[in-house]
């Protein structure tokens, strides 16, 4: 029943190759999906052909603007298999390089946002706020957005307490800057009406639909890998879980702009309470962890990160993977798009509801498997190789 | 409301955009920017080669033996080179500029 209206893959209001599937009934969309595999890279395979030390380089591209999160996720993971322990310092450092990604992460988000809105003006203060926090992180890492700060056995580079206090003043005045978005959130009566009630996922589908990040705390679910399972010095710098219980589009926007005042209280907490020490442990180049898997998780500006190594005691994986926040928040986003149980979704606020998640599709593209009759191929990867072979 | 504010106070805010190519951004003190490479200290040792993520690091020989060719098209200004190399041989420099008419002029040698 209804019109197929799709929209993308290539859509001005989508940042990425993504193809909206929509059913629409009028002005109603009453069924919806979503395919965003049109940029599938195959990273994960081609970690495999990396050693650890260049793969980490690699990871850092899965995604530009959560790179941190990655690499983060990357060296802590491999740290962890190899049995190496990055000094406290450098743990430090990683988190206030994370936190700081993360403000720069929420304030793009914003610009896109609002640019979805069609609200322009919104989309240029955000970005002019941004560039400040860019240029810290240039100065702090020495590259502007793909930073290459983490290594594994610590981070880069040590921060001088000059720069200490020029990162301090620029979040002050970032802070108030953020005070004022969040004002003109609450009292905008253009951003109430398109946000509003928009792109509603009750408690329970964002419960069963397992969503994570920004979108789980807006449906009131306190979901956070910083509480849940810290993985750097997270028990010892104070900062709150952001969670509204609007379940809408407004909400994910009040739970990013929210964070990225408790981020800047993270920063500058751990830059007060910096451990003296070294910042990065020697790491041979070519180093050999013992067989074995792990993963980890990190709490991503878009919702929790994992990856996974698998190691047979070479200096490669045989097997890297990993799972982007994005995809996880896909079930949630086509149930957003749906029209049920008396809320309608109009056409116009596709858009708007899509982005609210902060989709970011490059990473999270992956390959699915069909048979001739069009049903998804659920194997274990060894029969799958082999079925390649054409055993 | 919040806006209509914002747009006067911008009135008398010094400008944000850069007019490049008049204006330039000079990178920070700390940028990871083009490499340089000193022959006369190379020992020939294949550490950089082998350690380049990018493959942007060609293995050559000249008449002092073996040496490395740095493609700096490819180069993702990783700079683990710079930090293996025993003999600080490969130099790091705060130059932005692989914005070049001819890819043969990022080959250092
Ligand atoms: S690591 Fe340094 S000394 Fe060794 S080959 Fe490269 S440039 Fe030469
Ligand atoms: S900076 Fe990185 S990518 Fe560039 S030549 Fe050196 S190791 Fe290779």
């Amino acid at each position: 029943m209804g019109v197929y209206l799709p929209m993308g893959p290539q859509h001005p209001l989508h940042p990425e190759a993504t193809l909206v599937k929509l059913r629409v009934e009028g002005e109603h969309v009453v069924d919806a999906d979503v395919d965003a595999s049109f940029v599938h890279r195959g990273i994960e395979k081609a970690l495999e052909h990396k050693t650890y030390t260049q793969g980490l380089y690699l990871a850092e591209r899965i995604c530009g603007i959560c790179n941190v999160a990655h690499t983060t996720c990357y060296t802590t993971n491999v740290e962890s298999l190899a049995g190496i322990e990055a000094p406290y310092r450098a743990l430090y450092l990683r988190l206030a390089v994370e936190e700081l990604a993360r403000i720069h992460s929420h304030l793009l988000w914003l610009g896109l946002f609002a640019h979805t809105m069609g609200f322009e003006t919104l989309f240029m203060l955000a970005f002019r706020d941004r560039e400040p926090v860019l240029d810290l992180m240039e100065e702090i890492t020495g590259g502007r957005v793909t930073t290459g700060y983490n290594v594994i056995g610590g981070v880069r580079r040590d921060v001088d307490p000059g720069l200490v206090f020029k990162i301090k003043g620029v979040l002050t005045q970032l802070k108030e800057r953020i005070l004022k978005y969040k004002e003109l959130f609450e009292s905008d009566p253009v951003i109430q009406a398109r946000t509003r009630g928009v792109g509603y996922l009750s408690k329970n589908e964002a419960g069963e639909l397992l969503a994570v990040g920004p979108v789980a705390r807006a449906s009131a679910i306190a979901r956070d890998v910083r509480i849940d399972d810290p993985y750097l010095t997270h028990e010892e710098v104070p900062f709150n879980v952001i969670v509204y219980d609007t379940c809408d589009a407004w909400g994910r926007a009040m739970v990013r702009l929210d964070e990225i005042l408790e981020s800047i209280n993270m920063v500058q907490y751990t830059l007060d309470h910096l451990p003296s020490g070294e910042v990065r442990v020697k790491v041979p180049p070519f180093f050999r962890p013992p067989p074995g898997e792990m993963s980890s998780r990190v709490e991503a500006p878009r919702g929790s990160l994992l990856h996974y190594v698998k190691s047979d005691g070479s200096d490669r994986p045989v097997r890297y993977r990993v799972r982007t926040p994005t995809l996880a928040n896909l079930a949630s986003v086509v149930t957003m798009l749906r029209s049920r149980n008396g809320k309608i979704v109009h056409i116009a606020d596709v858009p708007v509801i899509f982005s609210s998640i902060d989709p970011c599709i490059c990473c999270t593209a992956r390959v699915t498997i069909f048979d001739e009759r069009g049903h998804v191929l659920e194997k274990p990867l060894n029969e799958l190789l082999d079925m390649r072979r054409g055993r | 409301m919040v806006t209509s504010f914002e747009a006067i106070k911008n009135f008398f805010r010094k400008r944000a955009t850069i007019l490049y190519p008049e204006e330039k951004i000079e990178p920070s003190a700390t940028f990871r920017g083009m490499l340089s490479f000193e022959r006369s200290l190379c020992i020939g040792c294949g550490l950089c080669w082998r350690v380049c993520p990018a493959s942007a690091i060609k293995q050559d020989r000249d008449d002092k033996g073996a040496r490395p060719v740095f493609l700096l098209d490819r180069c993702i200004f990783c700079h683990i080179c710079v930090e293996i190399c025993p003999k600080k041989a490969i130099k790091a420099s705060r130059d932005r500029g692989s914005l070049v008419m001819d890819k043969s002029s990022l080959r250092v040698k």
